[in-house]
């Protein structure tokens, strides 16, 4: 029965992604001049497998290259080659070639062959080169044997000739042939199969019985085979026995066999495995069985111990996201569902509604722990973003001749997987900008009286309900001068307004802003800080900026911890209810009419603590028709998002409650001023407003 | 479609103003009375909103207002269909409204004709086919375009001044 | 009677391929994920035939070879060693450290289960 090996190659590839992360890490963590054998061990081990895989599942290319890797690894790893930076970067350059390589055999998309062949090319050098290597070690140089047919299985057909031929082969195993678990007898059969076979058995180095040892081989065996096969076939019958016999093949050129048989000898015809008593015993033990019950077996399979072992860890299991987010789809479900039962038990009287009711009280504690239960199936630690680091800074720095000492703290942090995998982006964007235009170089680091060092400090902990990152340099800090020049160029900022720092620093974020002097192909890619806000805010997060001239800059991403549930207020206006995260809620109050003024060309503010806040009035924004106009009939909500505070007018507040977020996107699309919808305890949707996005678009519309 | 000429296929008949429209009837999740639906912002007339049906966010097309055709009034009669396609984006659901539903029949490939152009009436770009069932003519729905196309529309919402 | 095979390998894809080739054959497959891991297993529990990989984290399959011969219950049975390594010295290793013979990866399924017959037969 053929085997697809097809079925296997999801689980190969998501191994071999996750060995090149293995090699990547422990290439930068190795000590150029003096490798940490265990790391070079583990470097090796990992190439070693994906060749192994690769060449299994039939991706020659990539084995192909993985062998010339391997072969230099060896040669480290035998300590006949040194580890020079120059060797250490070809080194994880094949890692991302080799990525690149599976990645288009997975999608079946092509791959540049040159660069392949040019990077496999320079590994050969290398290897070549060892030689001429200062340390190389004078050792034996460990030549790659001739590839001896060793794929090829005793079953491997023979290379015809044509014709009988005669082989007198002389068989005498050492004692310890037994103890390699190699058994005579089978060595004997394969023979038999290659032609007809006379056996003769040698038993003059039987001991005495009282000396045998029953795990020892004592007999030996002269045998003549007739065959058309040559030579190395029949060596290869014999190859897992080298080193275990004293093995002689002649062959025997006239008809007549010259048969040099010792005294004692005896004929035996193979088959009649009678050939002596303490050798069957033993063969017994291994493995002898009539061969008749060598098929399948038709009768009961016993259950044997096999536990089932997905991942290497064998205290884990790997779980298909979309497994994870069906129970948490059906986890939401019951929450709606548990929500609902709960309105009804309230409204429900007579003796038995008590009792019902702390049942439905005992359900949603249940029901939130499993929630909780599933949430956290789904966080993962930020380690898995922060692990791309290393390597991004050492390249970078190195490429803009810059030292930089990258500082990764709180990667044990968990967040939401789906949360974790957009947030990769924005910080390599975060960290490039730190590196490229906030470290100084070193010899304008020390004449600030600065370490010739920068720092790059990535730092991730929990915070309320939420997970900040901050990426913190110690670099030359913004120019406040020069943004505000630049703000007022392009007409951001008024020619006599002065705004607040902060609002100056926050200028950065807007798009296509840059105060960059000349561009690099570092970060001055036209992709600007605009585009990592943005990617902050969809995922219902947001971002801010401390600097300080000649100190460094920080950035502070603070983003939720889930993209699942959030805690909200629900909010009316008119006949719809709307979902407010309570995240983004400072205060709500009613207005006297006498709090409001009018500014021409911004419309209603009103004053709040120290400063003037838009009023935004929800029903325009969305087209309903409000309870009232009034604005000291309805309530005040403060709401911010991105440093900016609005007054969001709604007719009245309902209560807060946590609820499950549902995505428009699925069968509709992006609506601007709404993350998405739920479903309310009696079955009716209501949309989850995305605050920072609903005040970007009054402020668009306010300003059109 | 290279269905064989006399393979039939099974088509949930329905009535938009005077007319007889028909969707293949695979693509039918379930029909339901009318309920009120939540407003989206931001969207063309014809979407009417969404609805939470068994735990998914729907939108719910007016097909009479997608079709220009006259708008009724929602009663007791007036049924959403809830549909179901793939897109090049995954399966999507939504629900349209009609008037009513009337039949389910079946028809053969060489049964339907090419819709012709119906003049301004209604917009034929949505139309599959026609067919003649004993009196009525019914026109095939292709769900897909619906879908596929524009139900989604970015429709720039107007400038409003404030206050 | 089902013979089984112990089959030990850190990699989860030669696992499922190895896995699937054995039972095909009829063969019940032990799978274990490193030498540490299958000596655990060895300690008290049979196999008919114990197929290892060589490169593997915690213990290899070479140290894993000597680590079995020396349990009575493995002295006699076949190991066979799976492996790239096609240099004689990781056969001269494997078999100082008492392995029956060696299977080279690439392997087609059918070859793997001919050999793991005749060692068997």
């Amino acid at each position: 029965m053929a085997l697809d090996l097809e079925q296997f190659h999801e689980a190969f590839f998501e191994e071999a992604f996750e060995a090149l992360d293995t090699m990547e890490s422990a290439l930068l963590k190795l000590n150029i001049g003096n490798p940490e054998p265990e790391l070079v061990n583990t470097i090796f081990r990992v190439a070693h497998s994906i060749k192994g895989g690769s060449a299994t599942f039939g991706f020659t290319e990539v084995a192909s290259f993985t062998h010339t890797l391997e072969t230099l690894l060896d040669e480290l790893r035998g300590g006949r080659m040194q580890v020079t930076r120059g060797l250490s970067d070809l080194l994880l350059k094949s890692v991302d070639v080799m990525r690149e390589m599976l990645r288009s055999v997975q999608h079946k998309t092509p791959i540049d062959p040159q660069r392949v062949a040019d990077l496999q090319f320079d590994l050969e050098l290398a290897i070549l080169q060892k030689n001429q290597a200062p340390a190389a070690a004078p050792e034996l140089p460990d030549v790659a044997p001739a590839p001896t047919p060793d794929a090829a299985l005793p079953t491997m057909p023979a290379t015809a000739i044509l014709g009988q031929r005669r082989w007198q082969i002389g068989f005498r195993p050492y004692p310890q042939l037994l103890l390699r678990g190699n058994d005579p007898l089978r060595l004997l059969r394969e023979l038999h199969e290659l032609g007809s076979l006379e056996v003769e058995v040698d038993i003059s180095g039987l001991p005495a019985l009282s000396e045998m040892n029953t795990e020892d081989c004592y007999l030996a065996w002269n045998l003549v085979l007739t065959s058309e096969v040559t030579r190395d076939v029949i060596a290869q019958v014999f190859d897992w026995a080298e080193g275990d016999c004293k093995l002689e093949i002649v062959e025997i050129k006239s008809g007549l066999a010259e048969r040099t048989a010792p005294p004692s000898a005896v004929v035996v015809p193979i088959g009649i495995a009678s050939a002596h008593e303490a050798q069957i015993e033993v063969a017994t033990t291994a493995t002898l069985e009539p061969a008749a019950e060598q098929g399948r077996s038709q009768g009961a399979s016993p259950a044997t111990p096999s536990p089932a072992q997905g991942g290497s860890d064998s205290g884990s299991i790997r779980v298909s996201t979309e497994k994870i987010d069906e129970i948490m789809n059906t986890v939401g479900e019951i929450v709606i569902t548990q929500s609902m039962l709960s309105q009804l038990g309230s409204s429900m009287e007579g003796p038995l509604a008590e009792q019902l009711r702390s049942g439905l009280a005992q359900l949603e504690r249940n029901v939130r722990e499993l929630q909780e239960g599933v949430m956290r199936v789904r966080m993962l630690p930020i380690s898995f973003v922060f692990s791309r680091f290393p390597r991004m800074v050492r390249d970078l720095s190195h490429r803009l001749g810059k030292e930089i000492e990258l500082k990764l703290t709180g990667d044990t942090t968990e967040l939401d997987k789906t949360v974790l995998e957009k947030i990769g982006d924005p910080l390599v964007h975060l960290v490039r900008n730190s590196i490229d235009h906030g470290i100084e170089k070193p010899d304008i680091r020390r004449a600030a009286g600065k370490a010739a060092a920068g720092t790059v400090h990535l730092d991730a902990y929990h915070k309320g309900g939420n997970i900040t990152v901050e990426v913190r340099d110690d670099g030359a800090g913004l120019d406040r001068d020069r943004i505000l020049a630049k703000a007022r160029e392009r007409g951001l900022v008024g020619a006599t307004e002065v705004p607040d720092d902060t609002a100056i620093y926050d200028l950065i974020f807007a798009a296509g802003f840059s105060t960059a002097e000349k561009t690099t192909d570092v970060s001055g890619r036209g992709v600007g800080l605009d585009v990592v806000r943005r990617n902050v805010q969809e995922l219902g997060g947001t971002i801010e900026i401390r600097t300080e001239r000649g100190k460094g800059s920080c950035f502070t991403i603070t983003l939720p911890l889930t993209l699942a549930i959030v805690d909200g207020q629900s909010v009316a206006v008119g006949s719809e209810t709307y979902i407010v995260p309570l995240t983004t809620i400072i205060e709500s109050m009613q207005l006297k009419p006498s709090m409001v003024n009018r500014i021409a060309g911004r419309g209603e503010v009103f004053l709040f603590r120290d400063g003037y806040v838009p009023v935004v009035r929800l029903h325009q924004v969305f087209g309903v028709k409000p309870r009232t106009h009034e604005l000291h009939e309805g309530l005040l909500m403060i709401v911010e998002g991105e440093g900016r505070r609005v007054g969001l007018f709604v007719d009245d507040l309902l209560g807060q409650q946590q609820v499950v977020i549902k995505s428009l996107e699925t069968n509709y699309r992006r609506v601007e001023g709404v993350s998405g919808a739920t479903i309310l305890g009696d079955g009716s949707v209501a949309l989850i407003l995305d605050v920072p996005g609903l005040i970007r678009f009054a402020a668009e519309r306010l300003a059109a | 479609m290279m269905e064989g000429a006399n393979r039939t296929k099974q088509v949930l008949t329905f009535i938009l103003g005077m007319e007889t429209y028909g969707v293949d009837i695979l693509l039918v999740q379930e029909i339901r009375g009318w309920s009120q639906v939540t407003r989206i912002p931001q969207t063309p007339p014809h979407v009417l909103g969404v609805l939470n049906l068994r735990g998914s966010i729907v939108p719910i097309v007016d097909l009479r207002m997608r079709f220009r055709l006259e708008r009724a009034e929602y009663t007791a009669v007036t049924v959403i269909i809830v549909l179901s396609v793939e897109t090049s984006s995954g399966r999507r659901d939504l629900g349209v409204v009609v008037d009513g539903v009337s039949d389910v029949i079946d028809i053969k490939a060489v049964d339907l004709k090419p819709a012709p152009d119906l003049g301004s009436q209604v917009s034929t770009e949505f139309i599959q086919g026609l067919m003649t069932v004993g009196e009525n003519m019914v026109m095939l729905l292709d769900i897909d375009r619906l879908v596929g196309g524009d139900i989604g529309d970015v429709v720039m919402p107007p400038k409003v001044a404030n206050g | 009677m089902r013979r089984s095979v112990l089959m030990v390998d850190d990699s989860p894809s030669m696992r499922a391929l190895v896995r699937s080739t054995l039972e095909l054959a009829g063969f019940d497959v032990i799978e274990k994920i490193d030498g540490v891991d299958a000596l655990g297993y060895a300690k008290g529990g049979s196999a008919d035939l114990v197929l290892t990989d060589v490169n593997m984290p915690n213990m290899d399959g070479i140290q894993l070879v000597g680590e079995l011969r020396s349990l009575p219950q493995y002295k006699f049975v076949p190991i066979l060693v799976l492996t790239t390594e096609s240099g004689g010295d990781m056969k001269m290793r494997g078999r100082q450290a008492g392995a029956t013979g060696w299977i080279v990866k690439p392997f087609d399924p059918a070859q793997l289960i001919a050999t793991i017959n005749r060692v068997l037969q």
